[in-house]
């Protein structure tokens, strides 16, 4: 690991004061990636103490903090009664003891998981831009199937992000408000770039707007290990037969909301032919055809158990 | 004469629980001692060639660092061999290798400059990819340890041309990798000529004879101590590549030198199970009893060394036949040398032979259980020895009652559910041990063996030995282990650990009750014409969701026929610790290699999947009532190993009862069953 520069900011003006710096949430992922020499920041801001609180908003909606550990936010009784899914998202994610610390900022901008990425022996645009992407014919087994580009073929890694995604989610910046949907990339030309925020900009919030149908929504990750393992896909799903959102994970660079699946449904076709017009967007990679199906499966799979 | 019982048989809490538990315990590299200094292992990123030039200017300007070795200044080890000739030339031979040694004042200077070692190659094309036709493969002249490659009797060709019910399928098992909670460390000290290390292995005698073999000196001048170690499951019962670089690297700067591996360094330098590709041949009468059998394997060695896996070896006991081959071909590949991974041969061995037992049986009609039956041998086909005892038959039949084996697959919703068996088997073995007895002037006793626990409960239950044996209480003596100063004692492995060592404690303390006041003895072994093996069933529902091909093990259940079983306890969390290693083998374990690089891809616990809780929801082993004369005073048969064998074929088994599709390339993924169940679930 490289040396660095550690401060605990006191508030967010304050953690703004240090140009250049990178902010600490809970240090799951980034410590992660500065032992293995992926990340090598010069001054560390810890935020993990600001933002912890959720609080209401007119209307039946959210603000929750960007210092709001994942499990506190998985615990929380409105959450768990008008948003069950981001509930069950955020328990689906890591173990028990790494959501105590996560934070919720910090799972919005936790960086893939891609092997390539992660190994600093090895090319990455990612890591180190213009190196090339390995994994495109390499081991991409879970690897995207949506919105890839030659340079870079990595999923966004985070359950929480994709319950965001399907509800509509506002991410409170200490310079904007942004939808979730917004806040991630597609790779492109520039997969270094995992999200649209400048330098210095913190995320310090996420609200989440009132939204009726969120009640009954559900999440299912589908793994191969029953728990700590990331999806190899995963489907937040809403429908109370009025309205409907479904966004999926483990299947492109960002949280992927399937708005070409809520607008079929919308307009009266079935569930499978929704989620197979979704899904005909797919292109999958060599090695990872199955994940198109499973997807679609699952998406049709969670609407009719809110269905009935 | 067999040992008076009142300890053995009772379920006694591990002696260093609570240490463990409190954190007291210490394992090698928390060893504190004065003036240690840190390494940290360069590894190579090619997969084959030479280094040209190491560049350590950047390394050595880094503050702390005390010396960087590569193979120029490295002195020479003529007598060391194979993967312990570390920084000997400046050959590579795998992705990984060690290549230079930082040495640093803090682990942080050296795993930083560590980066900082620039190293330029010529790079040759390498060839890491395991293939049946593979132009290496070759027969080497045994396999492991010192058994025939190939065998042959009667005529295999007749044999199924006779039979009334054949298969004849390939099997695939991928590469694995130990993954013991305690990576590999070693802190190296030498005084004078003498070198001390304190190690986390599986054989503190061993490691002191190959080490000393490696520096070519006395083995009395290496000893080993290793008091806790943290897991190993064969991949510390050899020297690996750090302990000779800690102890080099010690030498060079005079100083205690320590090494940790990491995670990611593990997956090239602690030794794996070889991948195999299996093709199994069997044949049948109408009434299901076998006419021929053939297991022909292929796997892979290194350019480094050989290490040649006995994958079906098992098969040579397993089953009668009047036809019968097994062969074994080797392919030599530009990767890390196999090494041992528990129960090694049995373990893959075993999938592929009953695996390819349940499609005989479902290709003959028969309940797999009953073509086990009218197949079990009276004596050991290979060797017409009998069996010491044998109650294979026993744990199927009375297994299935209690487990309530109802195969035939049903549905419950979007799931399905299916059964499924394999039968466990392990060599019961015991090796010549010291062992050393004293009584103490208090009353207590000293009992010194040179055994490791490796997490095992080895040191409980020899001292559970030690005091049936004297017939005192067990807080009357003093069990001392893990350290080579304790004489020879065979390493932690083979499942003959107990048995071996507690046949010594058995034999020093029965001196002491003639009214000595301290023993020395020497077991030997013994080569009685017995075949001496432990038997078990094992028994597993699996659920398979249909929209996402998730399987879930919701029931696993092993009857075991072992000996004595010594203590309950930890003799339980021996069997369904290998059971749960044989659920991760079946469906998640795989070392996934990049042929373009030639390493590990997937090299961390993040992507490499070990079970976790929630994968083994409800899991339970148990055992007859054995005793076995033959194999030690105890009348106990090691049990280390046979709970992961037979346990990835259980579950492939109840795959294909569930689902009616028969994967034959581990693991079974989502991702390998999805295109078939899904085509299924369709139609």
């Amino acid at each position: 690991m490289e040396p660095f520069a550690y401060r605990r900011a006191t508030t967010v003006d304050d953690a703004l004061t240090t140009p250049g710096a990178t902010f600490l949430g809970g240090g799951t992922n980034l410590v992660d990636l500065m032992r293995l020499g992926v990340a090598a920041p010069d001054r560390l801001v810890d935020v993990s103490r600001l933002n912890a609180e959720i609080e209401e908003t007119d209307g039946g909606g959210l603000r929750i903090g960007a210092g709001v550990r994942n499990n506190d936010l998985a615990f929380d009784g409105r959450v768990r009664e008008r948003w069950p899914a981001l509930s069950e998202a955020v328990l689906a994610g890591a173990s028990g003891q790494l959501r105590n610390l996560a934070t919720t900022g910090g799972n919005l901008l936790q960086r893939t998981r891609c092997s390539y990425f992660q190994d600093v022996t090895k090319p990455c645009n990612k890591r180190e831009p213009g190196t090339g992407c390995p994994a495109r014919d390499g081991d991409h087994h879970n690897l995207a199937i949506l919105g890839w580009s030659e340079r870079c073929v990595a999923t966004h890694p985070s359950d929480m992000a994709v319950a965001l995604a399907a509800f509509d989610a506002i991410v409170h910046t200490s310079r904007r408000l942004l939808p979730v949907v917004e806040l991630h990339r597609l790779p492109g030309d520039d997969p270094a770039r995992d999200t649209v925020l400048e330098p210095d900009e913190l995320i310090v919030a996420v609200e989440l707007p009132p939204l009726q149908v969120a009640r009954s929504s559900t999440y299912r990750k589908v793994r191969e290990r029953a728990s700590f393992a990331f999806a190899l896909v995963s489907v937040a799903a809403a429908y109370d037969g009025a309205d409907v959102r479904i966004a999926l994970g483990g299947v492109a660079h960002r949280p992927w909301r399937a708005t070409t699946a809520e607008q079929a449904i919308r307009d009266g076709k079935s569930f499978r032919e929704a989620a197979e017009a979704e899904l005909a967007q797919a292109e999958p990679l060599r090695d990872n055809a199955y994940k198109v199906e499973l997807a679609t499966r699952t998406i049709v799979r969670m609407l009719e158990e809110l269905a009935s | 004469m067999s040992v008076a019982t009142r300890l053995l048989g009772a379920p006694v809490d591990r002696l260093e629980a609570r240490d463990k538990v409190e954190g007291r315990a210490q394992y090698a590299y928390e060893h504190e001692i004065e003036h240690v200094a840190y390494g940290a292992l360069v590894a190579s990123t090619i997969a084959k060639g030479r280094v040209r030039a190491v560049d350590t200017r950047d390394a050595v300007a880094e503050d702390g660092v005390l010396a960087v070795l590569t193979w120029e200044e490295t002195p020479k080890l003529p007598k060391a061999a194979g993967e312990l000739a570390v920084l000997q030339s400046e050959r590579v031979s795998y992705r990984g290798q060690i290549v230079a040694v930082v040495v640093a004042e803090s682990y942080e200077a050296a795993s930083r400059a560590e980066r900082l070692v620039h190293v330029e190659y010529d790079v040759e094309e390498h060839d890491v990819e395991l293939r049946p036709d593979h132009p290496t493969l070759y027969k080497p002249d045994k396999v492991n340890p010192q058994f025939p490659t190939d065998t042959e009797e009667g005529d295999v060709d007749r044999g199924l041309g006779e039979a009334a019910h054949t298969i004849d399928l390939t099997y695939r098992t991928p590469g694995y990798h130990n993954n013991p909670m305690e990576p590999h460390a070693t802190l190296a000290l030498w005084e004078g000529d003498s070198l001390t290390l304190y190690d986390s292995t599986q054989g503190a005698y061993a490691y002191s004879e190959t080490v000393a073999q490696t520096f070519d000196m006395p083995r009395e001048r290496v000893r080993v101590i290793a008091e806790h170690v943290g897991g190993g499951f064969g991949s510390k019962g050899t020297p690996r590549p750090h302990v000779i670089a800690a102890a080099i690297a010690a030498r060079h700067v005079r100083r205690p030198v320590k090494v940790a591996v990491t995670r990611q360094q593990m997956f090239a330098l602690t030794g794996y199970r070889t991948p195999t590709i299996q093709r199994l041949q069997l044949g049948c009468d109408a009434e299901g009893r076998l006419t021929a059998i053939a297991h022909d394997v292929i796997e892979q060695t290194s350019t480094v060394d050989e290490f040649a896996e006995q994958t079906a070896v098992v098969t040579r006991m397993m089953y009668a036949a009047p036809n019968r081959r097994t062969t074994h071909r080797l392919a030599r590949l530009d990767v890390p040398t196999p090494s041992w991974m528990r129960a090694p041969g049995e373990c893959p061995g075993m999938y592929a032979l009953e695996s390819a037992m349940d499609e005989l049986a479902r290709a003959s009609g028969l309940d797999p259980i009953e073509l086990r039956v009218r197949n079990d041998p009276s004596v050991d086909p290979e060797s017409g020895h009998p069996f010491s005892t044998r109650n294979l038959v026993a744990c199927l039949r009375e297994g299935a009652e209690r487990f309530g084996w109802q195969p035939g697959g049903r549905r419950d919703g979007r799931t399905l559910v299916g059964m499924g068996v394999a039968a466990s088997t392990y060599p019961a073995r015991k090796r010549p041990s010291e062992a050393h007895a004293r009584r103490n002037d208090d009353g207590t006793f000293t009992v010194q063996v040179g055994a490791v626990d490796i997490g095992t409960g080895a040191r409980t239950v020899l001292a559970q030995i030690a005091a049936d044996t004297l017939d005192v209480p067990l807080e009357r003596v003093h069990i001392e282990i893990g350290d080579s100063a304790f004489g020879n004692a065979p390493v932690a492995g083979g499942s003959a650990g107990t048995s071996s060592w507690g046949a010594a404690v058995v034999q020093a303390c029965r001196v002491l009750l003639t009214g000595e006041d301290e023993a020395h003895v020497e077991t030997e072994s013994s080569d009685e014409p017995l075949a001496k093996h432990g038997y078990g069933a094992q028994f597993v529902e699996v659920r398979v969701d249909v929209d996402t091909a998730e399987i879930r093990v919701a029931r696993a259940f092993g009857l075991f026929a072992c000996g004595r079983i010594l203590n309950p306890k930890t003799a339980r969390s021996q069997f369904i610790g290998g059971m749960t290693m044989g659920l991760g083998m079946a469906l998640l374990e795989e070392s996934r290699v990049d042929p373009r690089f030639g390493d590990v891809v997937n090299h961390d616990l993040a992507q490499y999947h070990v079970p976790v809780n929630a994968d083994v929801p409800d899991i339970d082993a148990d055992w007859i009532d054995e005793d076995d004369p033959h194999i030690n005073p105890m009348g106990a048969k090691g049990i280390g190993e046979i709970g992961i064998v037979g346990t990835a074929a259980a579950v492939a088994n109840a795959v294909h009862d569930a689902t009616g599709i028969r994967i034959r390339d581990l693991p079974i993924t989502p991702e390998r069953l999805a295109p078939a169940l899904m085509q299924a679930a369709d139609s």
